[in-house]
């Protein structure tokens, strides 16, 4: 079972209808034991960077999702999901991330352009593509759907699997180990979006 | 490559879809889900619902419609008609759309705005303006473009922004329903008063009119009914089209 993590923000319901769309049982979860005991993990997240943190401890599920993933369970980021596994974020100073990636978020940097970046953007994925990287089978430039103002800048360049442009070369998405992630929302690419969850579920 | 928006409306009443018949091959041709599946499959990048369903004791027929929406098509999309309060909006939110838009209600009690920004983002926030010619500028239109406000369009969409709208959903008044084309002036005047994306409606009825309020009137997004319900041109044909004119759409 996939375990969509809730806690208390944001809107889960198009997550959870996407993996059952594919045939794939997530079930939204609030229980340290279901995430502790799941086959996959996913991290969604909108809002504020320090909402997002400040709602996650509050939870209490913070130990359980740090212990799942030091144990290798996949974990998946969407969003703000993603920018929360860094270590802190422009938005929200003084406000400590999950810390397991190292990097931090920064806002967007785009003069002329509107912010926040909403809206479909191409896809640039890194080369090579890996072997189990959540792009395998699609076109060199697939659209997905962004709605964000910040972006992680990764003190690690080489676990930025995919970008876009917008003003500045973005980071759409990262991997490391067990630990994959997309700034934006698979869930709401049309059938890009979901090749790119059923990549994460048969992965 | 960032792209312009290209969103089919549907209107929903009492939970179907009103116009929309010209699709061939559909089982049920007022079936929200179906239609949204429809335009899907063409490459609509969003879709909006806007509820005119007249009756209060129907009105959580719109909330069925998001949540069937939601579970079936995964595409973003905004449902607009009718919603009052905080509670209007969560429930919509909270039944997978991912944007309200905010019209009657939002003059009528602009902290609706504020409030609705502080609590679910700014980005599920659409204010949704109907606006006429009056004199040099233009004047905002309520309750389904009936009755006049007084307010000038540029002074309210400025202050709506600062309270907290995410983004601009502008018909022009004077060109809906002419086929005649956008609101050219209007949407560049709108769009360069505000940062956020603002969305052209009223007035589509040839190609060059989707280009024309792109290009020329800055707009992000544009949005049309009947041309695609009655199947002028497909959502693909607008697209082939502006790509040719050099403006990056998605395929």
């Amino acid at each position: 079972m996939i375990a969509i993590i809730d806690y208390g923000v944001g809107n889960l319901f198009s997550v959870e209808k996407a993996f059952a769309a594919l045939g794939t049982e997530a079930r939204l979860t609030s229980n340290p034991s279901e995430i502790l005991h799941a086959s996959k993990i996913v991290l969604p997240g909108v809002g504020a960077f320090g909402d997002c943190m400040k709602n996650l401890q509050e939870s209490g599920l913070i130990p359980a999702l740090l212990k799942a993933v030091s144990g290798n369970t996949p974990l998946l980021g969407i969003c703000v999901g993603l920018q929360i596994l860094f270590d802190g974020s422009e938005e929200s100073p003084g406000i400590n991330g999950l810390g397991l990636l190292a990097g931090t978020v920064r806002k967007i940097h785009a003069p002329g352009l509107k912010v926040p970046h909403m809206g479909w953007n191409s896809l640039e994925i890194s080369q090579p593509r890996r072997e189990h990287d959540l792009f395998q089978g699609l076109s060199e430039r697939p659209f997905t759907y962004f709605v964000h103002s910040y972006h992680a800048v990764p003190k690690e360049n080489e676990i930025i699997t995919a970008t876009c442009e917008y003003g500045e070369r973005i980071t759409a998405a990262v991997a490391k180990g067990n630990i994959q992630a997309t700034q934006f929302h698979p869930e709401k690419s049309g059938d890009v979006g979901l090749h790119i969850l059923k990549n994460f579920v048969t992965s | 490559m960032y792209t312009k928006r290209i969103i089919p409306c549907l209107d929903v009443k009492d939970g179907r879809v009103v116009k929309g018949t010209q699709f061939v091959g559909l089982r049920d041709a007022g079936d929200p889900v179906e239609l949204a599946k429809r335009y899907d499959e063409e490459r609509a990048d969003e879709l909006v619902f806007l509820d005119i369903t007249a009756s209060s004791d129907n009105r959580d027929t719109i909330v069925q419609v998001a949540r069937d929406c939601a579970s079936e098509v995964f595409i973003p999309f905004t449902i607009g008609g009718g919603i009052r309060s905080q509670q209007d909006i969560q429930k919509m939110l909270r039944a997978g759309a991912d944007k309200i838009s905010l019209n009657t209600a939002a003059i009528k009690e602009p902290e609706l705005i504020q409030e609705g920004a502080e609590k679910f983002g700014r980005q599920c926030i659409v204010l949704a303006v109907d606006a006429k010619r009056s004199g040099e500028g233009w004047e905002v239109y309520i309750n389904g473009g009936r009755t006049p406000t007084g307010l000038d369009c540029i002074t309210w969409i400025k202050r709506a922004v600062s309270l907290g709208a995410g983004e601009i959903l502008l018909t022009s008044m004077d060109a809906d329903g002419t086929k005649d084309g956008y609101d050219i002036a209007l949407t560049r005047t709108v769009s360069e008063a505000v940062d956020v994306p603002v969305i052209a409606s009223g007035g589509a009825g040839k190609l060059e009119h989707f280009y024309e309020v792109l290009a020329e009137g800055n707009a992000d997004a544009v949005l049309a009914a009947s041309v695609f319900h009655y199947g002028t041109f497909s959502i693909h044909q607008v697209k082939t089209y502006l790509s040719s004119r050099g403006l990056e759409v998605r395929f």
